[in-house]
């Protein structure tokens, strides 16, 4: 039976600006102090109605920590952290350069999310797991990994620990429990959510931290981490980093909804949306998390509310599809300067100092590069060899991959 | 007649579809506006409305799914994973659910799905960006498998997918989008001036199921498809020994007759997938021509294929099957 068709009715949504347009992003109602902190040993999910809808933030508009939520740190600790961003900046700038010169073959950088995996991983405990995505590499620096070894993967040379096996910023450092990242967006998600079960099997005092995407987390992944990890109690950081872009795909496409963070209370899971360039709130959501983890009471769920400064990666230009200045426009400002003027403001450093510790690691990371490029890089070799194509891809090499593994290097 | 790239053929097979038949719709992960991560879909958008070409969140199992539930209803989608190692999410969907649905209801419903999907290796993609799944797919009854090669079958044969009543797993060889890949990564020639990027700007099919003679000869018949048809050409000029070479372009159905036909004549074969050895399409063939075969074969048929082992990064070029190891296989043949 034909009918007749109408025009088409499917709702497709948009970005909110595209190329040519002004980004007019409208300033966050939302000021430190808003929001309490409850007992996180005791805390029922529905008690953080208000911290999903809301926006936890320590530093307010004129650079000065205050309520509930701030976590009181040292200037020494706030310094470290804003050394390990400024060296994580100026990394990704190298290695980006690098790229395009053909030494790597790939680069993705964290611009503008730096504070995510640095303040997150400073407020753990140094035996706890850290489950990354590739935006997640400044954990690292703060699990004190050499930055030679960091430089030798990227450039998949002899020297990469993982054999050039996979691209660049796949890291895999175990001393630092950094688990190895897989391109997959968001198989870590629920996988952490095991890890974590793990621990608590075995009744230690560990707890596993993971981010996802706001556009991973529309993947099955997502759901599954959320409802295991309600379900078993799981002692795990649950954290979706919403940096508004997924490549092209803005954050309209990964939910119908207004926010990421409230998706946790119907599972269970107290949750928090975040200012995910304010250190502060950021390092103090974590610890308040670690700490509900480790008493056993569960799992948390964390929406990092941040920009996507940069391109997704060295293949992607943004260009296209939203306005290049739109990362200046974004209300959370830029985590780096954010810290260093509450730490210039509080006294505890200059622009002076400022300068001179960028000189600093500038200096580091060419010494860095320098050494691991004498390692060989991706233009020019010396490669690992054919044989490490074989190894490890079982626990010992079957009869079948020694026969390919001889016919390889007779080739 | 217009010289196209890969690109811009799949995109002009698109536009053609997406004009014809207004059940037509086209959906994926980035693309609609920025019209897809390799251009594919560039300015379809734009022509034809965001009803039409769209992004989707980042979600293959939804993808699939809903792509499923719109084809039952009568829309004809062409959806794109953007690499084909993030197809598996959407296994379940396309193995026990699309593939199924005609014979599970009886004939009563189906869903003619088209998924198309850059697959191979040969850009530093490393273990995520360059798998070529194809047998992971041939091995399930229900799904059409095509892999195209040139500019000029991959308009033809993404033409047919979409307007076949069943769904296709369209594979795209990502390292062919811009040029052919003749195993040199130092030498990667656009397709400006080749035969096979002379593109009709207008509507035509190449049917799935035959395969194309991309190299006429007696002495040995050499089987590929995607990338590995480029690299085979080369192998076959350095190899010096005259030979049929088969492009297969459809992978289920395949063209069997038009290998048994040349193999009747060579007595010889060699069979090339940048896929894993175990399991690959090249041993469903295999056995096939030694049940038809087995009496004209003057030598045993040979395998060159990628590796047992994950897609390597750095030593991608270790692990894809290269002019030399073809050549060798080839010549082998000769041998025995």
């Amino acid at each position: 039976m034909a009918r007749k068709k109408k025009k088409s009715g499917l709702s497709i949504p948009d970005a909110p600006f595209r190329p040519g347009e002004e980004s007019t992003f409208e300033s966050w109602p939302w000021k430190p102090g808003d929001l309490n902190r409850p007992d996180p040993a005791k805390c029922e999910a529905e008690e953080t109605s208000a911290h999903a809808d809301g926006l936890v933030r320590v530093l307010g508009n004129d650079n000065n920590a205050t309520g509930e939520w701030n976590p009181g740190l040292s200037a020494d600790k706030l310094r470290e952290g804003l050394e390990h961003m400024v060296r994580l900046r100026i990394f990704d700038n190298r290695m980006m350069k690098l790229q395009r010169t053909g030494k790597l073959s790939f680069y993705m950088r964290s611009f503008g999310e730096e504070c995510v995996a640095i303040a997150q991983t400073m407020a753990l405990e140094e035996q706890d797991w850290v489950f990354p995505t590739y935006r997640q590499p400044g954990a690292q620096f703060v699990r004190g990994r050499d930055m030679v070894s960091m430089i030798c993967h990227c450039l998949g040379n002899v020297e990469d620990n993982i054999k050039g096996r996979q691209m660049p910023v796949h890291y895999s450092y175990k001393d630092g429990r950094f688990i190895s990242v897989s391109s997959p967006v968001g198989t870590q998600f629920s996988q952490a959510v095991g890890v974590a079960m793990a621990s608590r099997y075995k009744g230690l005092d560990e707890v596993t931290i993971t981010w996802i995407g706001d556009g991973a987390s529309a993947e099955g992944d997502y759901h599954y981490a959320l409802n295991f990890a309600g379900v078993f109690k799981a002692p795990v950081i649950l954290n979706v980093v919403n940096n508004q872009w997924a490549i092209s795909t803005h954050a309209n496409f990964a939910t119908g909804g207004e926010e990421f963070a409230s998706r946790g209370l119907p599972y269970g899971l107290p949750s928090f949306r975040v200012d995910g360039n304010d250190f502060l709130a950021l390092y103090a959501v974590t610890k308040w998390a670690r700490e509900r983890a480790a008493s056993g009471t569960g799992a948390t769920h964390i929406e990092v509310l941040t920009y996507r400064a940069g391109a997704h990666s060295s293949s992607d230009d943004p260009s296209r599809y939203r306005p290049v200045d739109e990362h200046e426009k974004w209300p959370g400002g830029d985590p780096v300067e954010r810290l260093r003027d509450h730490l210039i403001e509080i006294g505890e450093w200059s622009e002076e100092q400022q300068v001179e510790l960028e000189e600093r690691v500038d200096e580091e990371v060419t010494s860095a590069y320098k050494e691991a490029v004498g390692y060989g890089d991706m233009a020019s070799g010396p490669y690992p060899g054919a044989d490490t194509i074989f190894t490890e891809v079982y626990e010992e090499m079957p009869w079948h991959l020694e026969e390919q593994l001889d016919e390889a290097m007779e080739g | 007649m217009p010289n196209m790239n890969m690109i811009q053929s799949l995109n002009s097979a698109l536009d053609i579809v997406l004009d014809r038949d207004e059940d037509v719709i086209v959906f994926g992960e980035d693309v609609g506006y920025f019209g897809g991560v390799f251009r594919t879909t560039d300015g379809l958008q734009a022509k034809h409305g965001a009803h039409r070409v769209f992004d989707t969140p980042l979600s293959e199992g939804g993808i699939l799914a809903t792509a499923f539930g719109m084809g039952i209803n009568g829309l004809r989608p062409v959806v794109e994973i953007q690499f084909a190692d993030y197809i598996f999410p959407a296994y379940d969907q396309i193995v026990n659910e699309l593939a199924k649905i005609r014979h599970r209801s009886g004939g009563e419903f189906w869903s003619p799905v088209t998924v198309r999907t850059p697959a191979g290796g040969g850009i530093r993609g490393g273990h995520h960006h360059s798998q070529s799944p194809e047998s992971q797919f041939t091995h399930t009854p229900g799904l059409k498998v095509a892999y195209c090669s040139t500019p000029y079958n991959a308009k033809g044969l993404l033409i047919s997918a979409v307007e076949s009543n069943d769904p296709v797993i369209f594979f795209e060889p990502k390292r062919c989008y811009r040029g052919p890949f003749y195993g040199d990564p130092h030498n990667v020639p656009t397709w400006d001036g080749h035969p096979e990027a002379e593109v009709p700007e207008s509507h035509y099919t190449v049917p799935l199921g035959e395969a194309r003679l991309a190299m006429e000869g007696d002495e040995c018949t050499v089987i590929a498809w995607g990338a590995m048809v480029h690299v085979c050409e080369q192998a076959i000029r350095d190899s010096g020994v005259s030979c049929d070479l088969i492009d297969l372009q459809s992978l289920v159905p395949w063209d069997r007759d038009s290998v048994v036909a040349s193999i009747e004549k060579t007595g010889r074969c060699v069979i090339v997938h940048e896929a894993p050895k175990t399991s690959g399409f090249g041993a469903e063939m295999a056995a096939s021509v030694q049940e038809r075969c087995f009496y004209q074969l003057e030598s045993p048929i040979r395998r060159v294929t990628g590796w047992d082992t994950p897609f390597p990064h750095t030593t991608e070029w270790d692990y894809m099957p290269g002019p030399a190891r073809i050549a060798a296989a080839i010549r082998e043949t000769q041998e025995d």
